[in-house]
């Protein structure tokens, strides 16, 4: 294969100095002013700009974490367009060039702002078509486009292209008729085409918001308190000042070094001797699940059918299990970052966020400017996971530029990620339910503290059931948590499907029925039977009874209307108590697949991250101390844990396209235990499933 | 200590006052503005800021600078020449084997790394070479295959 051309300018920028991205040139090409209403824009205008050499420039609120939205968008407007998927550019995450967006989280991209981007570039080519049927003088239907070329059907010389037509200006013209292509007609979704951030990203000429470089930018670090909650009582900065170029700021208890060396800057932070007082919180890793469901508000009830004292009378076999997890950290590899200028009046950020619309608000906030005066750039985003949806560093830059007068750059150290990180909430799930003679489910009682509602709700036919949901990861009593909590991919789907699948298989075991068979025999869904049928076949699941001693392990689970099974086989060291993850199944229906490498992306990267939270991942704490600060105590998944991966994606065009960054990951931790208790008879209760638990649950048989 | 330390970096002498204990990753980023090579821990327990000093992958994060002094530095930049990308860098864009693409330039610099000590890695080999490197966004199987794919070229590329 021919190995990619870098254009001369191409790499002197690799090799120049300065990454600054000139204002003019961004003033340029800027579309369309944003509506001062919070909402998508109805102009199509404000998606997507013709140039007069015909290349297309897309602007989206999006952000691109690496999940491939860049990609992902640039497929739709070019399909749509009718121009080629490499003339198509995407600027994404610009809070002044582009229209809002409320964030980049939920597998949004392509489900919810995806249609309303189609529809756009649907109009635009309608219009186009009709300033070209005037044009030419040709009547619109026999009319054709391709690559951005209109022409004459039968008489193919008659042409215009898009360039020609919009001559560099907004298009006037609205079409209020507009329809999307149907799925048969795809020539771009469906296809894999090389990832837009691709060349950049292998270059290292990819900018993240810790690599912008502007004159006299000075990098700061912020003093942090030992625990949260914590106040400030005593400072002596004298020692850190010594060293040149160091600059002191203090506002209150916020406290930082400016130098315009990051790492200098660090030095003199060490040497600052603070003082902090705080009140000593009882709680620690082992006795939080107590507290959380001591604690918890009152719940809500999610769903109830049915009569639960008549389920539980029909029942002959009655089981029940409370189900825990821990707290989780999202440990993206980039951390927090973010660059602050303030010129004129007026701050520009470039933070690593995944909400840079909020974040133009609570920067406005901050800095007690007007919110026209904040511009958020998003450069490539290090990894979000839920994470980034909080921006605190892009505050505490905007907030040191203001005050300093210079350009100022916030990175946080690996310490700083997990203090501040907002946890995925240690959660406990208590389930009872029964079969009747006939080995149905007759009744259920979900009861979730402090994971959130979603997806709590059972989805196999069972009569008799209640959910019960307490508390979530949004907003929370004070006290509940000893830090902040918050979205972690896929928000409390992970909890509820691991305590849910655990159980349904559990009974299983009960029932002396293949936990696939026990699954088919209560599900009505047809997608979901058959993502199951079809992780079945790709496994080549053998029926059996449970446990059967093989350690292979089925799951199911239906999130954003995308509908997953996965099955497991794993290997465990009964000496060391460490569990191998050897082959991962996953079969799924996302219905429209606009990409399908980019859903198989998502889908082995679910599953490798989902491996943390069921094997290693849990956050250690003392009161509101964090005792994780790096990777060596905090282990994330790596090389070695390899499982072999397949995956299956169904085809299922007519059916909207549905999320996919988040689905594959959710049943990881439930497979594992499944397969555990598959292979050994004992059934893990709690996430993640450490060798040290698996060895206290293994000697207790 | 501050003195002047002299080394090449992607084939240019660099001459830098500065103290000899500073990391090796921040005179990168802050000082000569390459900001290919990122910081992800500054512990070396997470790769993504490995550079190549004298053929070998290090850490530049726990380097300091005077331990690169009168030595040949290689960093993601400097990586691609005449115009064309490395193998590495070649198979890493055709598999899609990133996704946020933070820990990539340390991927491919310490596979780099492996290469050059042994061209022809077992997949076991690779497994091992790279067990220190993390990715969050989980694409350590492309990751792999790219690199297999990537000695498969270089070597067939001595041969012609």
């Amino acid at each position: 294969m021919k190995p990619t051309e870098i254009t001369r300018r191409e790499l002197l920028t690799a090799a120049g100095l300065y990454v600054m991205i000139p204002v003019e040139i961004l003033l340029a090409q800027e579309p369309e002013r944003l509506p001062a209403r919070a909402g998508y824009p109805t102009d199509f205008n404000a998606y997507l700009r013709i140039g007069p050499d015909g290349r297309v420039t897309g602007y989206a609120g999006k952000v691109e974490l690496g999940q491939g939205a860049m990609t992902a968008l640039a497929q739709l407007l070019a399909e749509e367009l009718d121009v080629p998927y490499e003339r198509v550019t995407m600027v994404l995450g610009d809070t002044e060039l582009c229209p809002w967006d409320m964030g980049t989280f939920g597998s949004l991209t392509v489900r919810q702002f995806g249609p309303v981007f189609r529809a756009a570039a649907a109009e635009a080519r309608a219009a186009l078509l009709e300033m070209a049927s005037e044009k030419l003088g040709v009547p619109v239907q026999d009319l054709e486009v391709r690559d951005g070329i209109v022409r004459e059907r039968r008489n193919p010389e008659r042409a215009v292209s898009y360039g020609e037509l919009v001559a560099g200006r907004r298009i006037e013209r609205r079409v209020s008729h507009a329809t999307v292509k149907a799925p048969g007609a795809f020539q771009i979704l469906g296809t894999a085409p090389s990832r837009k951030d691709g060349l950049e990203k292998v270059t290292g000429r990819a900018i993240y918001a810790g690599d912008v470089r502007l004159p006299g930018l000075l990098r700061a670090r912020i003093l942090r308190p030992p625990a949260h909650g914590a106040v400030l009582r005593e400072l002596d900065t004298s020692e850190a000042e010594k060293i040149p170029g160091v600059q002191i700021v203090r506002d209150g208890n916020f406290v930082a070094v400016l130098h315009p060396q990051w790492d200098l800057a660090d030095q003199a932070l060490k040497r600052i001797r603070a003082k902090f007082e705080f009140q000593e919180v009882p709680l620690d890793d082992s006795n939080i699940f107590e507290h959380l469901v001591k604690n918890a508000p009152p719940p809500h009830t999610v769903h109830q059918q049915g009569d639960l004292a008549v389920g539980e009378k029909l029942a002959q076999i009655r089981l029940e299990a409370t189900y825990l997890n821990s707290y989780v950290a999202h440990a993206p590899l980039e951390t927090h970052s973010a660059t602050a200028v303030v010129q004129g009046g007026k701050v520009t950020v470039w933070a690593g966020t995944q909400t840079p619309f909020r974040l133009k608000t609570q920067i406005a906030e901050t800095l007690k400017i007007p919110e026209q005066n904040v511009r958020v750039i998003t450069p490539y985003v290090g990894g979000g996971f839920g994470g980034k949806s909080a921006s605190q560093q892009a505050l505490e830059a905007a907030r040191l530029a203001q005050l300093t007068g210079r350009p100022v750059q916030v990175v946080w150290d690996r310490a700083e990620e997990f203090f501040y990180d907002t946890f995925r909430p240690a959660a406990v799930v208590k389930i009872r339910a029964g079969l009747d003679a006939e080995q149905r489910l007759v009744f259920w009682d979900f009861y979730v503290y402090c994971a959130g509602d979603r997806e709590a709700q059972q989805f196999y036919d069972i009569p008799h059931q209640r959910t019960l949901a307490s508390g979530g990861w949004g907003s929370n009593p004070p006290g509940l948590h000893p830090f902040v909590v918050g979205p972690w991919r896929a928000p409390s789907v992970n909890t509820n499907t691991f305590a849910r699948e655990s159980h349904i298989d559990a009974l299983a075991a009960q029932a002396g029925i293949d936990p696939v068979e026990f699954r088919m025999r209560h599900l009505r869904d047809p997608r979901m039977r058959r993502v199951l049928e079809a992780a079945a076949s790709k496994f080549g699941w053998k029926p059996m009874k449970l446990p059967s001693g093989r350690g292979v392990g089925v799951s199911c689970a239906m999130y954003l209307g995308t509908y997953t099974a996965m099955m497991a086989e794993i290997e465990i060291d009964r000496n060391s108590g460490e569990i191998r993850v050897q082959r991962v199944v996953l079969a799924q229906d996302q219905g429209l697949v606009v990409n399908p490498d980019g859903s198989r992306q998502q889908m082995e990267g679910g599953i490798m991250m989902g491996l943390g939270y069921a094997l290693t991942e849990e956050v250690r704490f003392r009161g509101r101390m964090v005792l994780d600060r790096n990777f060596d105590t905090y282990r994330i998944p790596r090389f070695s844990w390899m499982p072999r991966i397949e995956t299956v994606l169904i085809e299922n065009p007519e059916a909207p396209a549905s999320g996919c960054g988040e689905p594959p990951i959710v049943n990881v931790g439930a497979v594992v235990a499944n397969a555990f208790y598959d292979a050994t008879g004992v059934r893990l209760y709690q996430l993640p499933m450490t060798p040290e638990r698996v060895k206290q649950a293994l000697a207790k048989t | 200590m501050v003195r002047t330390i002299r080394l090449t970096i992607n084939g240019r002498t660099h001459e830098i006052e500065t103290d000899d204990q500073r990391a090796l990753l921040w005179v990168l980023r802050e000082d000569l503005n390459l900001t290919g090579t990122k910081f992800g821990c500054g512990m070396g327990l997470c790769g993504a800021c490995t550079v190549i000093v004298d053929r070998q992958a290090v850490r530049s994060c726990t380097t300091p600078v005077s331990a690169a002094a009168g030595k040949h530095v290689l960093t993601i930049e400097g990586l691609a020449t005449d115009g064309q990308l490395h193998p590495l860098q070649q198979a890493f864009l055709e598999r899609h084997a990133f996704q946020c693409g933070f820990c990539t330039p340390g991927m491919i610099m310490n596979a780099y790394g492996l290469l050059l000590q042994s061209p022809n890695p077992t997949r076991q080999e690779i497994l091992d070479a790279m067990e220190g490197n993390l990715c969050r966004c989980g694409s350590y199987h492309r990751i792999v295959d790219a690199i297999e794919e990537a000695a498969a070229r270089l070597r067939g590329g001595k041969q012609q």
